[in-house]
């Protein structure tokens, strides 16, 4: 709260008063007199009141720094943006040749051209006009020099009518940013310098937001949707700025007709060429953006990728094929290696088993030979015809193995009754496996 | 502030706010545009939009075309619901609702049975009514009230500090807050209505700051809230309040039914007493509001209903004067009840520098009269029909509320949060005042306050004193505090043997004789004779300063900060000078 004024005196001191820096404390207020109530939350000096006491700040202290705080609004409220030295060919300008005039320039707005907010040609204006104003040159001895003060109205004119001023940026072309040339891109910093220039384009667009050039790092997708946005570019940028004076006097209408038609037929063939040199822009952009060899290397790559990849799984599975098969083939010629091997050795094995069979025949008969027949002296024809004979059926009663074993026994035994005895038990053998008939055996069973 | 978890985030930036007072009656919306409060209007054009919603073949009404649907369509209007919101059925008063859908218990809360559905296309069968609970209704109301701000803002309203009668509990709010959240709309804060009201004066940009008690008299339809407002900076603390709802806006009304029914009758002896029918009734009773409120404007007002009782149409006027005589219970019982609340906060009238008059009731020219009389001469009434200055009642609270939230529509719910909790709001205030002494036209000391009693600390003022000699000049501060003197009348005047009468009763008892000015001058005269004066008494001495050497014709400036703890920091100093004396006094 402010000081409040009382108009009742302060008391004189009283004689003999002293104290201590002329201070003297008496009493003071008692706790238990105060009353705890409770505020109501409500209205500036309460939210004052809240702030101090949750930043537990004295009242100075809040003082300062509202203070503080307040006089930062006030510097943020000054634009100070909108200082730029005023160019005194400018100052000099006719109003009349308004059409060539640059109005941002005029309202120390070129910093921000198109850029700049209604509000910020609003308060420039007003900056212009405390300054130029004729009225205040009249003051300083110079009448009549309302000339620049003209093409300020004109200026701001035009700025805060939004279809003149749109008519004036799309011919704004101090705003425009020139294509980089070779010399500037053989530095580098390329995808900058044409990023500049499709920002500054991207002031025509309808379509917003407009898709940003990138940098090296930008995906494909990112790509191929600004080139994508770009080659079906919306512009509303049109040229009726530049239209030549069409006669207002109502004397000719044909003169006229004529005019406004050569107008709109300059209005389009400059929107055509607008429209071609954007393609352009967008062409040479194209043309020296790495990105897109990049991006069109790798697809290549990438197709090729596929075709050998697929050619080495068909070798591959080719190679897998003949394998197989020479597999197979050594296989089978193994088997028949095999069979055949077998076979000469089945052979082989039969006729040692014939062989052994001739030769243990051999030596059932040498043994019957080797016992002189069983009998005493010189054996008759007819015994030695009975005992072969036996020996024939007995040999053709049983098996080669059997006929083995009967020659083992028989081998290395020379007395005849020996040899009697294992013919007997042979003989037995077999007629008490069946093989042999009681009465067959003649002789050797005696 | 309650109920944070329902409440739908929403950013601080993308905040549109509003202020909306939810009244039991009429409601309203406000809005800030350029650090003004603006009331809106809604699509009917009205400012005041009864809290009524009624539904008519599926569809949904509010406001005055609801209000109308009273006479045809009572069953499925629900109006008066406010004050039932987060409140259990049995401790509800139905009485007002009688003449439309009634109330009926829900679990824990109140619910209304309405028909809101229509039977669709080829169906025979109407679709079973449906039970709204209260929650559900102030849900479909405050969505109507927001649509229609958003409708005028042209962007949708996000958030709104709504006003609350003080004695709203913490069950209400929260039950609010739900209701409120289901309608899409951010709580910022509940405010009280009478400091809603307050603001909305405070916030003038011709208002000065300063340090005042204000009695805020809340008179709505169905009910009076009256409120003792300690004013202290910029910071109010409600010091008493009362509540009542036999003095209202309804009992107005029902004074002008029950005169007009009997003129009716009287002219039409055969006719049925048009109290009798329910149909006839809420004629009546909406033709008396409009009457009512035309006798505010004017002193004759028409009285016209058609097909009245019996197809019979009744016209007729009525004069202001008539009126008054004819409700003079209701308007004494105003005046009895703000008086009481003065006392309630241990104060007398003539502590009272300002009286808020709110709410459509206060429009009445008797009732700011009649206040005029209770209070001393010195003590502003705020209504329209004694102060050019006043704004419209019926607007105070939803352009406090609107102010309210526009100051708070950047914080963060939890920056709210914190900013209203009790370890906040909750402070000390002093219980005497503490100034200085000053040497006054006869000689004694005369006690000068600079910190006025209830003001919450910590608090700091400054004054400006004149030192016309020059000099050295003791500041001596000291506690203080009033009394009311009452010098006793001259014996003449004690023949009339009112020589306990107070001034107050006097007035009052006056303001309520309706017959002619002539009685007013003599009140006049009697007041000259009774005198009661509030008379400041100085007490404890705190401390005391010496400026020294303060030129011929100069001012000193005494600053005396207060601390939370109650500790006084006295600056004292010449204005233009360089030194200062300072001092601090730790509390006792």
């Amino acid at each position: 709260m402010d000081a409040t004024v009382i108009s009742l005196p302060l008391p004189a001191l009283p004689e003999g008063w002293e104290a201590e820096k002329d201070f003297r404390i008496i009493g003071g207020v008692a706790k238990s007199s105060a009353t705890a109530r409770t505020l109501e939350p409500v209205g500036p000096h309460f939210l004052a009141h809240a702030r101090r006491a949750r930043h537990k700040r004295t009242f100075s202290e809040d003082d300062r720094i509202q203070a503080q705080e307040r006089a930062k609004k006030i510097e943020e409220n000054e634009d100070s943006d909108i200082s730029e030295p005023e160019d005194p060919i400018l100052l000099q300008r006719d109003a009349k040749d308004w059409k060539t005039q640059d109005h941002y320039k005029v309202l120390g707005l070129s910093k921000y051209r198109w850029r700049a907010t209604e509000e910020q040609i609003k308060r420039a204006h007003r900056k212009k006009v405390l300054k130029h104003h004729p009225d205040k040159k009249a003051a300083a001895g110079r009448a009549d020099d309302d000339n620049f003060f003209k093409c300020i109205q004109k200026a701001t004119e035009i700025l805060l009518d939004p279809v003149k001023r749109r008519q004036f940026d799309s011919v704004d072309e101090e705003a425009d940013v020139e294509p980089p040339t070779k010399k500037q891109l053989a530095k580098g910093n390329y995808y900058k310098l044409w990023g500049n220039v499709f920002k500054s384009e991207a002031r025509f667009s309808k379509i917003h937001p407009v898709p940003s050039f990138g940098d090296e790092n930008s995906t494909k997708e990112e790509v191929e949707n600004f080139y994508n946005f770009w080659y079906n570019f919306d512009s509303w940028r049109s040229f009726e700025y530049l239209d030549e004076e069409v006669p207002d006097d109502n004397e000719n209408r044909d003169q006229k007709r004529h005019m406004e038609r050569k107008n709109a037929n300059a209005r389009k063939k400059k929107k055509a060429e607008d429209n071609a040199r954007l393609r352009k822009l967008l062409d040479d952009a194209a043309a020296g953006d790495e990105r897109i060899k990049r991006f069109r290397q790798e697809a290549n790559a990438a197709k090729h990728k596929k075709r050998l990849e697929r050619e080495a799984a068909e070798r591959a599975a080719a190679e897998e094929a003949r394998r197989k098969k020479e597999e197979e083939e050594r296989l089978a010629k193994e088997a028949e290696e095999k069979a055949k091997a077998e076979r000469e050795a089945a052979k082989k094995a039969k006729e040692a088993a014939k062989n052994a069979v001739k030769k243990n025949k051999r030596v059932l008969r040498g043994s019957v030979k080797d016992a002189n027949y069983f009998v005493e002296g010189d054996a008759s024809p007819a015994t030695i015809d009975a005992v072969l004979g036996d020996v024939e059926l007995i040999q053709g009663r049983i098996d080669a193995d059997e006929i083995a074993a009967l020659a083992t026994k028989l081998s290395g035994l020379k007395v005849a009754d020996e040899i009697k005895d294992v013919w007997k038990g042979e003989v037995e053998r077999l007629l008490a496996a069946g093989k042999l008939q009681d009465g067959e055996i003649k002789a050797l069973s005696s | 502030m309650s109920g944070s978890g329902t409440r739908p985030a929403v950013d601080p930036n993308d905040r549109v706010t509003i202020g909306i007072s939810f009244g039991n009656s009429n409601s309203s919306i406000a809005h800030v545009v350029d650090d003004k409060a603006e009331v809106i209007a809604n699509e009917d054009g009205d400012r005041q939009i009864p809290t009524i919603l009624s539904y008519v073949d599926g569809d949904e009404y509010y406001g005055q075309q609801a209000k109308n649907f009273l006479v045809r369509n009572p069953t499925n209007t629900i109006a008066y619901f406010r004050d039932f919101v987060g409140k259990e059925f049995k401790s509800i008063d139905p009485t007002h609702n009688h003449a439309s859908a009634h109330p009926q218990e829900a679990g824990e809360t109140v619910s209304f049975t309405v028909q809101d559905k229509v039977a669709a296309e080829g169906e025979e069968e109407q679709p079973a009514p449906s039970v709204l609970t209260v929650s559900e209704v102030a849900t479909r109301y405050l969505r109507r009230l927001v649509g229609a701000a958003s409708e005028y803002l042209g962007k949708k309203v996000t958030s709104a500090v709504i006003t609350v009668p003080t004695n709203f509990g913490d069950k209400q709010r929260a039950a609010l807050t739900a209701a409120a959240a289901a309608a899409d709309l951010e709580v910022l804060q509940f405010i009280s209505e009478p400091v809603a009201a307050v603001l909305a004066y405070d916030a003038r940009p011709e208002a000065k700051l300063a340090d005042k008690i204000q009695v805020v008299a809340d008179l709505g339809g169905t009910r009076s809230d009256v409120a003792v407002v300690a004013s202290r900076g910029g910071m109010y603390t409600v010091l008493a309040t009362a509540h009542d709802y036999e003095f209202t806006g309804v009992a107005l009304d029902k004074v002008l039914i029950d005169h007009f029914a009997k003129e009716f009758l009287k002219k039409n002896p055969k006719a049925k007493d048009p109290r009798e029918t329910p149909r006839s009734l809420a004629k009546l009773r909406l033709e008396a509001e409009v009457t009512k409120r035309a006798l505010s404007r004017g002193t004759n007002a028409a009285f016209s209903v058609e097909s009245l009782s019996d197809g019979i149409d009744y016209a007729t006027t009525i004069n202001r004067l008539r009126y008054e005589t004819l409700a003079r219970a209701v308007f004494e019982g105003i005046n009895r009840l703000v008086e009481s609340v003065v006392k309630k906060a241990g104060l007398d009238v003539l502590d009272v520098d300002e009286v808020v008059l709110v709410g459509g009731t206060a429009h009445t020219p008797r009732i700011a009269a009649n206040l005029g009389f209770l209070f001393p001469k010195t003590t502003r009434i705020l209504a329209p029909s004694t102060d050019v200055a006043a704004i419209n009642p019926s607007e105070l609270q939803a352009r406090g509320a609107a102010l309210q939230a526009s100051l708070i529509c950047d914080y963060d719910p939890e920056d709210i949060e914190q900013s209203t909790h009790a370890a906040v709001t909750t402070v000390p205030h002093v219980a005497n005042a503490i100034g200085i002494v000053s040497p006054g036209a006869s000689g004694e000391d005369v006690f000068v306050p600079i910190i006025p009693t209830d003001t919450a600390v910590p608090a700091r003022r400054t004054v400006q004193l004149s030192v016309p000699a020059g000099g050295d000049v003791l500041v001596k501060v000291v506690e203080g505090n009033t009394h009311i003197k009452v010098t006793k009348p001259e014996p003449a005047a004690k023949e009339k043997d009112e020589s306990k009468a107070a001034k107050v009763e006097d007035a009052d008892d006056d303001a309520d004789d309706d017959d002619d000015d002539s009685d007013f001058s003599d009140d006049d005269e009697e007041e000259e004779e009774e005198k009661r004066e509030k008379v400041w008494k100085i007490g404890s001495t705190l401390a005391e300063a010496a400026v020294r050497g303060v030129q011929k014709d100069g001012k000193v400036e005494v600053s005396i900060t207060v601390g939370a703890d109650l500790t006084v920091l006295v600056t004292a100093r010449e204005v233009g000078g360089k030194s200062a004396v300072r001092g601090s006094v730790p509390s006792a």
